[in-house]
């Protein structure tokens, strides 16, 4: 089962097992520009991502 | 990922002060720092009125219920735009403003500025040469002006603005490509006071956006998450992007940018001279200081856009 993560209105699959850091790698997103959090919980960049996890990446960058 | 003070599971790591916290310990840092910034940058005291512009967005929210959490005297300010962008996003973010100094009993002042100067943003914008790509340009001199106008109609000591050090470090990034050397001799945390300008301060500049986001997600405030819909290529999200890329290979390249600046300031690198040194007088019309010959920018611009806005309607300027 693979990890969803989501970024606004855009949807990723990465494979369970990875960290969060590598993911954000994989998926070419700077890890400066978002917040990642599980069940409504944030989550650090080494934290291992586990089979059927949703993953909500908040972006934090604003202004023009 | 273990919090450094307790051991618990950290929600944010912080490479750049090589420091992870879990929830509890972060909500107490972040109020703790500001403080530290407050002080030494002699922001205000407890027995200032100050006067905090909102927006409905992380930063300005956070602060707030930081200067609110701290003991301090401040009052809101949120201009209402007039933006929808499809999704109301004026509407919003004036919901969630009075929203949060509702649930925290605070005095919140609310400015239309079609109310005030008789078109909203995008609609006078239109009617501008300047604005007519982009409101942005438009928009920025009239919240400074209404900003102003209100600290000093309210008697406010100064004015707080939620900047963060990614706000300042691509704005410093900017004027450094240009060698705005008038626009470094004024960027800092404190901008003093002239006759007829507030004073400005920037609480959170030594935060980075994401530990802004992070304190407003923990804390549970309810911020606009969407972005103002002109924002989209803006340069200051561009040069954040790239200080971002930057300061993903070396943690602490956007607070060092940014501090040494601060250093370099202080021992006056950047002074105003010559042709950069503003010289104030005050509008004819408004009284509001400014630089230009006869009356200020706001004065003149939303003078053409009522006159356009009368020609259209056929009514009178």
């Amino acid at each position: 089962m693979p990890v969803r993560i989501r970024l606004r209105n855009k949807h990723y699959e990465v494979r369970a097992g990875m960290t969060v850091r590598d993911a954000l790698r994989k998926l070419e997103i700077q890890p400066e520009s978002v917040i990642p959090t599980r069940e409504g919980e944030l989550i650090t960049e080494d934290e291992i991502l586990r089979e059927g996890d949703e993953i909500r990446l908040v972006a934090v960058i604003s202004g023009g | 990922m273990k919090c450094r003070k307790c051991g618990e599971k950290a929600s944010l790591n912080m490479r750049q002060h090589k420091l992870a916290l879990c929830k509890e310990h972060f909500l107490a840092w972040v109020p703790e720092q500001t403080e530290r910034s407050i002080q030494r940058y002699r922001m205000f005291s407890r027995d200032d009125r100050i006067l905090v512009a909102v927006s409905g967005g992380k930063d300005s929210l956070s602060l707030w219920d930081i200067l609110w959490r701290l003991g301090y005297k401040a009052d809101g300010l949120y201009i209402d735009l007039g933006i929808d962008g499809g999704h109301g996003y004026s509407q919003e973010s004036r919901r969630l403003s009075e929203a949060f100094a509702a649930s925290r009993d605070l005095h919140l002042r609310v400015i239309s500025v079609e109310h005030e100067a008789g078109a909203a943003i995008p609609e006078a914008a239109a009617l501008t040469q300047r604005g007519r790509e982009k409101p942005c340009s438009l928009c920025g001199l009239t919240k400074r002006h209404l900003m102003n106008r209100a600290a000093q109609e309210g008697g406010y000591s100064v004015l707080a603005t939620g900047h963060n050090l990614d706000d300042e470090a691509a704005a410093l990034f900017g004027n450094t490509l240009g060698w705005r050397v008038g626009y470094l001799a004024r960027q800092g945390p404190v901008l003093e006071a002239r006759p007829g300008l507030a004073r400005k301060v920037k609480p959170l500049c030594r935060f980075y956006e994401r530990e802004m986001a992070a304190y407003a997600l923990l804390r549970g405030i309810a911020y606009i998450y969407e972005e103002c819909p002109y924002a989209e290529g803006a340069t200051t999200l561009y040069y954040k992007e790239l200080l971002n890329r930057l300061e993903a290979d070396r943690p602490g390249a956007k607070l060092s940018f940014y501090l040494g600046f601060l250093r370099a300031r202080e021992h006056m690198t950047f002074h105003e001279d010559g042709k950069d040194k503003l010289e104030l007088h005050p509008c004819p019309r408004c009284g509001q200081p400014t630089s230009a010959p006869g009356e200020c920018a706001y004065c003149r611009t939303w003078s053409k856009v009522r006159l356009r806005l009368g020609t259209i309607t056929g009514g009178e300027a």
